[in-house]
């Protein structure tokens, strides 16, 4: 298991990765962490002839906790983000999903933009993206743009990124005031690629919940978000009916088997999964007003 | 007195050099080597019908393509069938590289040779052949109905049939009171040591000489099959096991095609050449173990007594057989237990599949025999609303019975005949280890919860240290250096610190003064190798036995010196000395020194030995007519039977009543392994078997799909347990010694994983209220059961516990009540 | 695909256990292959190639990372810390056969954390980072830490109770030292606190 070889571009700038990214077209590939690339290019299951090695660009390194939103630039670590203690304090959904991806040495090395350029469906940060209304920085020859993830998530494994652009950044907006997150996931063993995983974002406002949204891990073949603010709107936390919103949850995902799980089982995680974080996003919502924990 | 050694903790003397990068494991060797790299099949079962070079040539660093039709002689020749049985009736190998037919996923068929293993896959990559498909058998079902065939010479795709019999199983069940029928499965798994295998050739052309290291549990099997399949003279050739990253019984398999080639190749190119087998490959083309389909026929009395007891089972062995049928041998013999199963009759078929091949992985056909028996146990005590643990109980035999001979014959050929052990004391220790009375009292607290939880039992019955002999070979130097090797291997066991301790205690020295030699043929060329639990009976009889004879020598010739009666003499640290009165003693290192007489003064120690040196009686030869120079012995030990082990564990487990995940709270072991050399070492045998049978119960299967393609052949699919998935072990021993050999001791290697997936299946069932037949069960299979048995499918257990009990309306409990 | 039969080669250096290596390897030289090959420091293993064993974990500046997924290339002028490494941090002392132990080195060695040995590397490094940022983990904690590397011959539950004995000793050593100890300090740093503790060294 040893990858092909390939030529070896280390860009020190955005413009200089875009250059390159443009020169060697469909055969290159950005390298940022690589902890998804490298096992790919070990077992041969692609062979890039060009790497972009893009951890010596400057300037993708920083956690941007402003205003309204945590800016998180392509060099970040899922670790940096994780443990980033700003950033905890402006969404803690950060850190309640990124416990969830894969172990600590993996993330030491993998980025959250790399884990989002990768659009992998089993991933975590794709979703958070999606529930947060994020937005892609990108920038390629044709200068920069931003993309939202409805525009930006294709397919499994496929996004809207031409092969000379770069995602430079993500940004991760904040919730509403009285707005609580929650995120749970099931996995084979721990640290392993969900079978489902549901994040979700509940407000509540003088005791009642005005807004619930929930997005998902591994039943959506590109991260969706799904608005039960219908089903748990105007409800008191304590009496909402989460059967229901599990049911039409059931009814929005559209999971596949694998040999760890079917179709049918995974449809009941998601359903049960998301019956428990947004009771507890609910609960934490209540007893938290005003914050956005 | 010297500080007790036998039975202590001692901290193992292998673990500072493996804890600060001093170990030297097989890619650690070699670096200047080439490396080999194979194309292997990506169809399960096809015709070659073209292979095609000419892209891979231009490869730089390239060095050598091999095809079979490049093999010579006996290279080109299948593969040796090992070990042979008159009921192996069709046993088949494969080649070295593939001839004209592959039958497996990753079956060699090319090797490429480069100066590295990058470029050797470049070149790999760039090989095409062609390939004519056939039909492909996956499954035991496919097996078992022979509608296509693995090797057209095989009908049926058997390649062994065998009935074993006791008693008039007809007779028993016809007249029982009760019987019942299970059908049962496990599926398969892999021993998947963390260093997969390899091997590195050293070929001297000026002496015509071959140095093999392989990464395996046999250096004297590999050393005797490739001098064979080389046609090279034993006496110019040798195998080293270096420090191996663990076996499990994989690497007992041997010769793998790559232990054949590499060698061949090393000699042919004059040059070192190493393959290191990577994971990919390792779950492709090492063996593979358990797969097998079970039907139990028990018949049993009011009281739960088994009265007959009659099995039929049909194991998939892959595609070939070179290890023989050794795992479905111990599935039908040690399937018994610590039972009186009264008439018992076992007929088994052993099929062939176009899969990898399957050897013994860690407990070799046990778990799969202790599955059928277990839940044969808990299906009796359900009938008969007993309890569990009391049903074993009445069947046990008992400590007054033993010796107790089933009236079989075990794998090696020998009789089926425990040789002691005390079940009832080991039941009694468990329960109170688990809290086995007051589990109901637990269980009504949890349902108030809302949760679910169950009680699992499993007993086994473990048949270690199986001949044919071990020996052990000790030189002890002028300087008191103890130098001890034995022919078998190490892959983890601690063997370096549990003999050094043997001889430490039977000799009389310090432990820092030992040092252990395993697995190196020019030490010791006449071993078997690391398996079946035997290193420490054999072996560490072996070595008791040659440092008897070595301590008798050193004591001659000290009372000769000191001029007193040898029966006078103790050793006592590495000096022998006069029992009560240690003023007049002499270092081991001296009559080291004695027993040497010498020509040569290269040291102080030799310049103490020669022949001008001291007095001597001149009528008297330098070495005495029957003496042999130098302080060294070596003995062997050969035992006519295996000696039994056994053990009992128990777990609670937890099921989400909704997602049906399922956790292990409690994990509790009782072992006996008779005499223990170092508990902590059979403590952490103990643990890493469990572990593994975690694995093999809840998480580890080999996923093949219909076209016999390992769907899971990566350590993100294939799910080994990480530490939050084994739970925290409680252990407790009984030590009942074994009559059998000078040590009292049996095996205790593989001894944790042996029960696990029946105590599991059996605390499920406890959890669930209806039966659990197959293994490993992961959550979606249980959330499925559970469908089934709410709509009437699956029948409930009758007496069941819990409260899901009723058979007549089975509730579905599918809301948390939490 | 590139010409394979003129691989370019590059010069990498890498800061490794304290000292610059320099090597002249392809782009696509992972650096557990740069480590065990083309340095000779076969301390640290390979047992997946695709990340999920950690039996390659390094120190890459101080944090745990696989070195299977990582190009030597990329690893250029960072701190790769090996197991041969640990051997030579400040709170490391040499035991009775002479090698010098860290702290966690010596914990798995008193509490029979490892057998073939083959995985250990990598827990070592994992654990002694770990330490670093939770220096008194509870049992539960313990678990989790290692709970991104496989084992296959312990089940784990000696290598949870070295992590425990690690913290202990790594205390009792901390004391010792007046305060400073660790890997993870630059290797600057960490030449100029042996140097100051200059009479444990071998
Ligand atoms: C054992 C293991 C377990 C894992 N478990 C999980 C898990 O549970 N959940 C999870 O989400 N992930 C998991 N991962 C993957 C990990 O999170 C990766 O880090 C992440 O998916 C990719 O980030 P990276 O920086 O490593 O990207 P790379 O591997 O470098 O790149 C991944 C892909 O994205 C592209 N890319 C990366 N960055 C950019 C960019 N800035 N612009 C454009 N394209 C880019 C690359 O070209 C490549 O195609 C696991 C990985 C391993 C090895
Ligand atoms: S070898 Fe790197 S994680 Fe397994
Ligand atoms: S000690 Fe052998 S794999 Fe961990």
């Amino acid at each position: 298991m040893k990858p092909a070889p390939f030529v070896h571009h280390a860009p020190r700038s955005v413009e200089e990765a875009v250059d390159v990214l443009a020169q060697v077209g469909h055969d290159g590939k950005v390298l940022a962490g690589g902890q998804s690339l490298i096992p790919i290019l070990n077992m041969r299951l692609a062979s890039p002839g060009h790497l972009v090695d893009i951890n010596r660009v400057a300037g993708l390194d920083r956690v941007e906790v402003r205003d309204g939103d945590v800016r998180v630039g392509a060099l970040v670590r899922h670790a940096e983000l994780e443990h980033h203690e700003g950033a905890y304090a402006a969404l803690p959904l950060l850190r309640q999903a990124l416990v969830n991806v894969a172990h600590p040495a993996i993330r030491n090395r993998g980025t959250t933009v790399g884990s989002i350029a990768h659009a992998d469906a089993a991933g975590e940060m794709p979703a958070i993206l999606a529930l947060t209304e994020g937005v892609v920085e990108a920038a390629g020859p044709r200068g920069t743009r931003e993309i939202s993830p409805a525009d930006f998530f294709l397919g499994a494994l496929e996004t809207c990124l031409a092969e000379d652009e770069l995602a430079v950044a993500v940004r991760f907006p904040r919730f509403s005031p009285g707005t609580a997150t929650a995120f749970a996931e099931s996995a084979r063993r721990h640290g392993d690629y969900a079978m489902a995983g549901v994040a979700a974002a509940v407000t509540v406002v003088d005791g009642v919940i005005t807004d619930a949204r929930t997005s998902f891990v591994s039943v959506t073949d590109v991260p969706s978000v799904l608005d039960l603010t219908e089903v748990l709107g105007g409800s008191e936390p304590a009496d909402a009916d989460w059967a229901a919103a599990a049911e039409v949850v059931r009814g929005h995902v559209e999971p596949e088997a694998d040999i760890h799980a079917t179709a049918d089982y995974r449809r009941m995680l998601a359903g049960e999964l998301a019956r428990r974080v947004l009771a507890q996003a609910a609960q934490n919502a209540a007893t938290t007003k005003g914050s956005s924990h | 007195m010297t500080t007790q050694m036998f039975g202590a903790p001692i901290r193992r003397k292998e673990d500072p050099r493996l804890l600060t990068g001093g170990g030297r494991y097989l890619d650690d060797l070699g670096q200047h080597a080439l490396a080999a790299a194979f194309v292997r099949s990506p169809h399960a079962h096809a015709r070659i019908t073209d292979i095609d070079v000419t892209d891979a040539v231009d490869v730089g660093g390239i060095v050598a393509i091999y095809t079979w039709e490049d093999l010579p002689g006996k290279v080109a020749e299948p593969l040796p069938l090992l070990i042979p049985h008159p009921t192996l009736t069709h046993g088949r190998t494969g080649y070295a590289l593939a001839r004209d037919e592959v039958n497996h996923v990753g079956e060699p068929v090319v090797m490429v040779v480069a100066t590295d293993r990058y470029l050797a896959e470049d070149a790999c990559q760039r090989i095409r052949v062609d390939y004519e498909l056939l039909p492909v058998v996956v499954g035991i079902e496919n097996a078992r109905d022979g509608a296509h065939l693995v090797h057209e010479d095989a009908p049926g795709n058997v390649a062994a049939h065998m009935v074993q019999e006791t008693g008039d199983v007809e007779a028993a069940l016809a007249t029982a009171p009760h019987t019942l029928t299970l059908d049962l499965a496990i599926e398969r798994s892999a021993c998947m040591p963390m260093e997969g295998k390899g091997v590195y050739a050293r070929w001297n052309d000026e002496d015509g000489e071959l140095r093999i290291y392989s990464s395996t549990q046999t250096s004297t099997g590999v050393r005797a099959a490739v001098a064979a399949k080389l046609e090279l003279p034993l006496a110019k050739v040798e195998c080293i096991a270096p420090d191996v990253g663990g076996g499990f019984g994989v690497k007992i398999m041997h010769p793998w095609p790559e232990e054949v080639l590499v060698p061949w190749a090393a000699r042919l190119l004059k040059r070192e050449v190493k393959w290191a087998e990577d994971r990919r490959e390792h779950f492709i083309s090492s063996a593979h173990e358990r797969g097998q389909l079970q039907k139990v026929t028990v018949g049993f009395d009011d009281e739960g007594r088994v009265l007959g007891l009659d099995v039929k089972f049909w194991h998939d062995n892959g595609a070939y057989t070179p290890y023989g049928i050794i795992v479905p041998i111990i599935t039908s013999t040690q399937l018994l237990g610590p039972y009186k199963p009264g008439a018992y009759r076992c007929e088994f078929w052993s099929l062939y599949t176009n899969t990898v091949l399957v050897t013994p992985y860690r407990g070799a056909g046990r778990p799969q025999g202790v599955f059928a028996m277990e839940r044969t146990m808990d299906a009796i005590a359900d009938y008969l609303d007993l309890d569990r643990a009391e049903v074993r109980s009445r069947n046990f035999i008992l400590p007054e019975e033993m010796p107790y001979d089933h009236g079989l014959l075990f794998q090696d050929g020998r009789p089926l005949k425990y040789d002691s052990g005390d079940f009832p004391a080991s039941l009694d220790k468990l329960k109170k280890l688990v809290g086995w009375d007051d589990f109901e009292a637990y269980r009504a607290e949890a349902e108030a919860e809302g949760r679910k939880v169950g009680l699992g039992i499993g007993c086994y019955v473990e048949g270690t240290g199986v001949g044919p002999y071990e020996g052990g070979h000790i030189t002890i130097e002028t300087s008191g250096r103890v130098n001890v090797a034995t022919g078998l291997t190490t892959q983890g066991q601690g063997h370096q610190t549990a003999f050094a301790q043997i001889v430490a205690q039977e000799l009389g020295v310090p432990i820092e003064d030992v040092h252990v030699t395993t697995g190196d043929t020019r030490k010791m060329p006449y071993a078997v190798g690391t398996f079946a639990s035997r290193a420490a009976v054999m072996s560490g009889n072996a070595i008791a036995l040659a440092t008897r004879n070595v301590k008798a020598k050193a004591l001659r010739i000290a009372a000769d010196a000191l001029e007193v009666s040898e029966d006078d003499l103790e050793i006592v640290d590495g000096v022998v000395q006069v029992k009560g009165a240690p003023t007049t003693s002499m270092p081991l290192g001296t009559v080291a020194v004695l027993s040497n007489p010498l020509r040569y003064a290269f040291d102080d120690a030799a310049k103490a030995a020669t022949q001008f040196a001291g007095t001597f009686d001149p009528d008297k030869p330098p070495v005495a007519d029957d003496e042999e120079p130098g302080l060294e012995g070596r003995d062997f030990y050969s035992p006519t039977q295996a000696t039994f082990a056994n053990g009992m564990h128990a777990a609670i487990v937890e099921t989400d009543p909704v997602t049906a995940e399922i956790r292990i709270l409690r994990y509790c072991v009782i072992h006996d392994c008779g005499t223990m050399i170092n508990p902590m070492i059979v403590e952490g045998q103990v643990h890493g078997g469990v572990a593994q049978g975690v694995g093999g119960a809840l998480y580890e299967r080999m996923a093949y799909d219909e076209s016999g393609q390992l769907l899971n052949a990566s350590f993100m699919d294939f799910l080994m347990p990480y530490a939050s998935e084994v739970p925290h072990i409680e252990a407790d021993h009984l030590e009942t010694p074994s009559p059998l050999n000078p040590l009292g001791i049996k095996g205790a290697g593989e001894a944790g994983c042996i029960p696990v997936s029946a105590v599991i299946a059996s605390a499920i069932e406890d959890a669930e209220g209806f039966p659990i037949t197959s293994m490993p069960i992961s959550p979606v299979e249980l959330w499925e059961l559970r469908q089934r048995h709410e709509t009437g499918e699956l029948p409930s257990l009758r007496h069941h516990h819990g409260q899901h009990q009723t058979a007549a309306a089975p509730s579905r409990d599918q809301e948390p009540t939490a | 695909m590139t010409d394979m039969t003129t691989e370019q080669l590059l010069d990498v250096t890498v800061n490794v256990n304290g000292v610059p290596r320099t090597a002249s390897v392809p782009a696509r030289r992972l650096l557990s292959d740069f480590l065990r090959h083309d340095l000779q420091l076969t301390g640290t293993h390979v047992g997946c190639e695709h990340g999920v064993c950690g039996a390659c974990t390094v120190l890459v500046d101080g944090k745990p990372m696989r070195s299977c997924l990582m190009f030597a290339v990329t690893a250029q002028d960072h701190r790769v810390t090996t197991v041969e490494g640990l051997c030579d941090a400040p709170d490391a002392r040499p035991c009775a056969t002479g090698e010098r132990m860290n702290p966690v080195q010596q914990a798995f060695a008193e509490c029979h954390g490892l057998q073939c040995g083959f995985c250990t590397p990598g827990f070592l490094t994992t654990v002694t980072a770990y330490l670093e940022e939770n220096p008194a983990p509870t049992q539960d904690e313990a678990r989790e830490a290692i709970s991104g590397n496989l084992c296959r011959c312990t089940g784990y539950q000696n290598i949870v109770k070295s992590v425990l004995r690690a913290a202990e000793i790594r205390t009792e050593r901390l004391g010792e030292d007046g305060g400073e100890a660790g890997y993870a300090a630059a290797p600057a740093a960490r030449h100029t606190s042996s140097s100051a503790n200059g009479g444990e060294r071998a």
